[in-house]
């Protein structure tokens, strides 16, 4: 009897080392995700304003297109796509900004981030989890923003230019909208990981893409330049783009490359930070 | 949870999740919250985790279950360390702070994700939430929740994987007398069928009632790591209750003796400092009648209040003489 119960009792016994369920964090993840009504609405949200705002920006552009100097109207006739991804895209960059902080530093603020860590000790795991699963989201949901606002912008640009999927790099920079979207949730994960805090990490998330590259253009000559070359979100950028433009130091993929380095060092330190203190 | 399924699991389970907590520090900043702190939580009972405020109970169980760092020392689960069991939720059952939802989830959603992380089943989300009564209210938003449904989801989260240990830290905080008589039916229970139990608790009517061993603690030690009957017997406050129609004869003769003697509102003698046995013998002496004389145990609440006292201004019960006698002379509370 006794052998037979010491047998029966072998699963139950707490065991070290024993394999984690990786499949089950990341359903985990999933479910906290969908469980929200506030970031499916944003989801949702971020696919129709991309849309109707690619759809605005275009129309508009057309509709002024007389009065575009030569400048901008070679640019837009070299790289249509950049025209029409452009404009919705500014907004939907800022929700995945705004949903990759939430989405880590919700847990600080609600608590969760306690039942979390009891479920998973090692930490790391549920960072990572939560990364992989938040970028395929992002990068579902900007794909279909990506097409819907190609499919919507096209037509309406035709009139002034005319742009297939099939033109050289087109899709490439379709693609490219949900890898960018993707690496850029991630990022916002770090953030919202090492500032624990839902309105800080936004702050800095927002200081990130909006303050700082702009700032940087103020520095006088090719510092400057080199500097917003080198910062996440504009090496990200452009990975959008169709073909490289005349100012841009970095390949999309070289640009790609370095935003995904940014990405790694700071979810590296998010690491750290996570596993070394107190929850 | 039926009293055959108990008997069955009692055989299947390993009766070997004690918790040890061994020489274990906490030091935030300057301050030493925990100060090598040292028990044993065996199965099979319900073990009380008593302190004054700010003692260092919450703080001890974050560690035990390795969401804070310990400072030095550690605690282990049936020999191993939280941060090392692959599917904690079914071993270690934890409510720690029952807020821990988010507001905008279903409590189905919130016990889900946790479920998910251990292979646990839908089925069993749902069976947790039939136990502590949360069924009907189980896809609505926990924002909803009054403090009382809030606890219980988090009794639900702490039973998730059916574990052998549950820490439960103030658990009938904000709930109603049917939800305390529940959780103490419901810990008793659970203790029966083997499982180890360490619960904190400010009410200490609730721990008399609940506990069968305690761990006390008063500033991050250890003053007492018994059987609740043996803590409330050290207690000084014991007294007899002593009934006579010549009491105040026999209160001249008490305190002759060497007794202290009160008179409570019934006009009955309230006597410490000697034993029944004694006031007996010097009524038979002096021929006086007795109607009552009843050995009266101090509650668990005085001999709670005299023993964390006497160990913040002497150093009490502990062995560790040099430390003690460091200790300061102010009370135990910490904000």
């Amino acid at each position: 009897m006794t052998v037979t119960v010491d047998l029966l009792t072998q699963p139950d016994q707490p065991t070290a080392g024993a394999r984690l369920d990786i499949a089950g964090l990341l359903r985990s993840e999933w479910t906290k995700i969908r469980s929200l009504r506030s970031s499916v609405t944003a989801l949702v949200l971020l696919v129709v304003v991309t849309i109707g705002f690619t759809a605005l920006f275009v129309g508009l552009t057309v509709g002024q297109w007389d009065q575009l100097d030569r400048i901008q109207e070679l640019t837009y006739r070299l790289d249509p796509t950049r025209l029409i991804l452009g404009a919705g895209f500014q907004l939907s960059q800022l929700a995945v900004c705004v949903l990759g902080v939430l989405v880590i530093a919700n847990e600080y603020s609600s608590g969760t981030i306690r039942s979390n860590l009891l479920a998973v000790p090692h930490r790391t795991p549920m960072l990572l989890a939560k990364s992989a699963v938040f970028a395929v989201v992002v990068f579902v949901v900007s794909e279909v923003a990506a097409f819907g606002a190609f499919a919507v912008g096209a037509p309406i640009l035709h009139s002034k230019v005319a742009v297939g999927i099939g033109d050289p790099g087109v899709l490439g920079a379709l693609l490219g909208a949900g890898l960018y979207g993707a690496v850029l949730g991630v990022f916002s994960i770090a953030i919202g990981a090492i500032v624990r805090h839902t309105a800080g990490g936004i702050a800095g998330i927002i200081a990130f893409v909006l303050v700082l590259a702009p700032l940087t253009q103020l520095i006088p000559g090719s510092i400057g330049d080199h500097v917003y070359a080198y910062l996440p979100t504009s090496a990200g950028q452009l990975m959008v783009n169709a073909r490289q433009g005349p100012k841009d130091l970095l390949t999309p993929w070289q640009g790609f490359g370095v935003m995904c380095l940014w990405t790694v060092a700071l979810m590296l330190l998010a690491n750290a930070l996570l596993r070394r203190g107190d929850a | 949870m039926s009293c055959g399924n108990a008997c069955v699991s009692m055989l299947l389970r390993s009766p070997s999740h004690v918790i040890e907590v061994r020489n274990l520090c906490k030091v935030y900043g300057s301050k030493v919250v925990i100060d090598v702190l040292s028990f044993t939580v065996e199965p099979g009972v319900v073990t009380g985790f008593l302190g004054p405020n700010g003692a260092g109970k919450s703080t001890t169980m974050r560690l035990i279950v390795g969401l804070d760092r310990p400072t030095s020392g550690g605690a282990t689960i049936g020999g191993v360390r939280y941060a090392d069991l692959p599917r904690p939720l079914r071993v270690v059952g934890a409510l720690l702070d029952a807020g821990a939802t988010h507001k905008g989830r279903s409590a189905f959603d919130h016990l889900l994700y946790l479920a998910q992380t251990q292979g646990i089943s839908r089925r069993r989300v749902a069976e947790v939430l039939e136990l502590v009564g949360l069924s009907e209210v189980a896809h609505e938003r926990a924002g909803s929740f009054s403090l009382g449904m809030g606890q219980r989801l988090g009794l639900a989260a702490a039973l998730l994987g059916d574990p052998q240990v549950l820490i439960l830290d103030e658990p009938v905080n904000g709930l109603d007398p049917d939800g305390i008589m529940w959780i103490r039916k419901l810990v008793i229970e659970l203790a029966a069928e083997g499982r180890t139990i360490l619960i904190s608790s400010h009410l200490m009517s609730e721990m008399a009632a609940t506990a069968t061993n305690l761990v006390v603690i008063g500033r991050g030690r250890l003053i007492a790591a018994c059987t609740t009957d043996d803590f409330i017997e050290r207690s000084s406050k014991r007294s007899v209750l002593v009934k006579s129609p010549d009491s105040s004869a026999l209160s001249e003769l008490i305190s002759a003796a060497g007794g202290h003697v009160d008179t409570d509102t019934d006009g009955a003698l309230i006597v410490h400092s000697i034993d029944a046995a004694h006031i007996g013998a010097l009524a038979s002496h002096a021929g006086l009648e007795l109607h009552e004389l009843t050995p009266q145990l101090a509650s668990l609440e005085d001999a709670f209040m005299e023993q964390t006292h006497a160990s913040t201004e002497f150093g009490g019960h502990n062995a560790d003489g040099d430390r003690d006698a460091l200790a300061t002379t102010s009370s135990g509370a910490r904000s």
